[in-house]
């Protein structure tokens, strides 16, 4: 019981800030924190568990974005009718680029990853079909509830801790299924893996498709809560790292490492442009590289590893004094 | 061949040899130390503002701009060798990958929040006019680019098989410990390699100054340009880069003139996933 104790706590207040905190902008960016966290916890799936680092998960997340706006534009359907279709074909992707890339170490992943997401977003870019340099428009007015069209960011705001909290229960229940097992073995050392006979190829196949359909959900839903999508917005490679960033400052390969590194980053994007303005941008992102030049420096295991650590240390300092005045141990 | 084609080749060729000299400085700390520089095309950026600036506050062309950019980009090479790589590169996969990609954006959004996001670019007679060769009309900037840059990519092969310096890189690349042995420095060793990969980057990127466009998110493009020319000519290979670089400044050229500019980058880049995909190992690479 007392594991579940602190997730309970954390959940509660995460159905409460909303009530607590009601102004527009802290429900907006309550809402941000979580559709960041779902997206960034999908690529811990591939980044974090099989320490594959992608760099093109924009291309998923950006699919899930046209199709759900592209329900919309070109057939008139709610944009949660383009979900599953984004699910589909994020999925075809991954496996398109995952047979051949995964076969490959980890930077030429990178590196694949990075020349595909490019390769997407300059395509998308010349094609009217999907509103080329304009991108495609979802409804201005809603017409039924099921266009998932609010004003107020607290039907969003439900709405993604609920998803968020199916993301995490898919992670949690693979993490600790057989193929949690073989990622971590794959990540340690793939060599090793192999030759205890885990399939490494195959198992990391599917945990970057699985990482790819649950990316795609985050983009679709981003989407519908800005009403719109384009090749920035949508495809561009900032949106990858973002993601990638904020799973490794939590810590890359912890259930709720991503979570931890969503609720730290996006507030402090959030201010730090409502204070700066438009020179913000810049600032924003320069801070970004910093934070991410001193993790990888200090504390490559992410923010939760610092925590456990330390928690650890305290926990022990006790115990070693118990075991020291214990002179009648078995 | 009409003579357009022709003039289109030859205009490649001049790109291509600037491609091959910055992604020698890629493939030599590849080689060396098996890390990826994932801030490489922004090294190229920063060399390429060094060439404005230098333009902006003196007036001089790359005569002192490309020797300054050099030197500018050796020495921030040496502290990012000494503050970054030499501790990342004993940890975990990711960190590396974060460690340079981190050092990417700080480079590019520094540069961004001081010039802003406009296309600069140096006025197109800094060097020189336009003047024919043999029926081609070649601009001399450009040509002093592509020349400039085949030399300085020949010298750092000569220098890295010919000499003694050349021979104690190799040795640490070959195997750090045994090389330590020999009473070589590794840790001077690798300072050095990335003092000089960045160093000749930050040339290329002055040289490539003198008739690109300049703008913060430039070594974005250019730094996938050095991914593919170092995947296409093997890791570690400098004459690998040089053939590459060719190879890929033409092909860039031939798409954008018979297809269209539009997709010259994506017939790249789809070269390099089908490079990746069939032959990872390059064209020049061992197995």
């Amino acid at each position: 019981m007392r594991r579940l104790l602190w997730p309970s706590v954390v959940l509660a207040l995460f159905v409460a800030y909303p009530l607590l905190f009601s102004t527009p902008f802290q429900q907006r960016l309550g809402a941000l924190v979580l559709l960041y966290a779902i997206a960034a916890s999908a690529w811990n799936i591939v980044g974090g568990y099989a320490g594959q680092v992608s760099v093109g998960h924009v291309v998923f997340f950006g699919c899930g974005a046209y199709a759900a706006m592209g329900a919309y534009a070109h057939f008139g359907l709610s944009p949660l009718v383009g979900i599953p279709a984004g699910i589909v074909v994020s999925v075809a992707i991954s496996a398109v680029i995952g047979v051949p890339t995964l076969r490959l170490s980890g930077h030429y992943f990178s590196m694949a990853t990075i020349a595909v997401a490019e390769l997407v977003r300059l395509i998308v870019t010349n094609t009217d079909y999907l509103g080329a340099a304009v991108g495609l428009s979802g409804p201005t007015v809603p017409r039924n509830v099921f266009d998932l069209s609010f004003i107020s960011a607290l039907p969003y705001y439900y709405l993604f801790l609920s998803l968020l909290l199916v993301t995490l229960g898919i992670t949690w229940w693979m993490a600790n299924s057989r193929m949690g097992f073989y990622l971590r073995a794959i990540r340690d050392s793939e060599r090793a893996a192999r030759s205890l006979g885990a399939p490494a190829s195959r198992t990391k196949l599917y945990a970057f498709m699985l990482s790819a359909g649950l990316t795609s959900v985050a983009g679709a839903l981003y989407a519908m809560m800005f009403g719109f999508v384009d090749p920035e917005s949508g495809l561009g490679i900032l949106i990858s790292v973002k993601i990638l960033i904020m799973a490794a400052l939590g810590g890359a390969g912890l259930l709720f490492g991503p979570l931890v590194g969503a609720a730290i980053l996006v507030p402090l994007e959030e201010i730090s442009n409502n204070l700066l303005g438009g020179q913000g941008a810049g600032l924003t992102f320069v801070l970004y590289g910093a934070i991410i030049v001193l993790i990888a420096r200090f504390q490559p295991g992410g923010v939760l590893t610092l925590i456990n650590r330390i928690r650890a240390k305290r926990r022990k300092a006790p115990e070693t004094a118990v075991a020291a005045g214990a002179t009648h141990a078995p | 061949m009409s003579s357009i084609l022709v003039q289109v080749i030859v205009g490649g060729l001049l790109l291509g040899a600037v491609y091959a000299l910055f992604s020698s400085g890629l493939t030599l700390v590849w080689g060396m130390m098996n890390i990826v520089n994932f801030a490489h095309g922004d090294f190229v950026m920063l060399g390429m503002y060094v060439a404005f600036v230098v333009w902006t506050l003196f007036g001089a062309g790359p005569w002192l701009g490309a020797p300054l950019a050099a030197l500018a980009l050796a020495t921030l090479g040496v502290v990012v060798y000494f503050g970054l790589i030499r501790d990342i590169m004993k940890g975990p996969m990711l960190a590396q990958i974060l460690g340079t990609f981190g050092l990417a954006l700080l480079l590019r959004y520094s540069v961004f929040w001081w010039f802003g996001a406009n296309f600069l670019s140096l006025p197109g007679n800094i060097v020189g006019g336009t003047f024919d060769i043999l029926g081609l009309r070649i601009e001399a900037s450009r040509l002093l680019a592509g020349v400039v840059a085949l030399l300085v990519t020949l010298g750092l092969h000569l220098l890295l098989t010919r000499t003694s310096l050349g021979s104690k890189m190799l040795a640490v690349a070959e195997d750090s410990t045994a090389a330590q042995l020999m009473g070589i420095r590794p840790d001077t060793m690798q300072a050095i390699a990335w003092a000089i990969a960045a160093g000749a980057t930050g040339l290329a990127g002055a040289l490539i100054a003198t008739f690109f466009y300049i703008v913060p998110t430039v070594g974005e493009t250019l730094g996938i340009v050095a991914f593919v020319t170092v995947s296409l000519g093997g890791f570690g290979s400098v004459p690998g880069a040089l053939v590459a670089g060719l190879l890929i400044g033409v092909i860039e050229s031939l798409s954008a003139y018979l297809i269209g500019a539009v997709y010259k980058d994506m017939v790249v880049y789809s070269l390099f996933l089908g490079f990746l995909w069939f032959r990872p190992q390059g064209l020049m690479g061992k197995t």
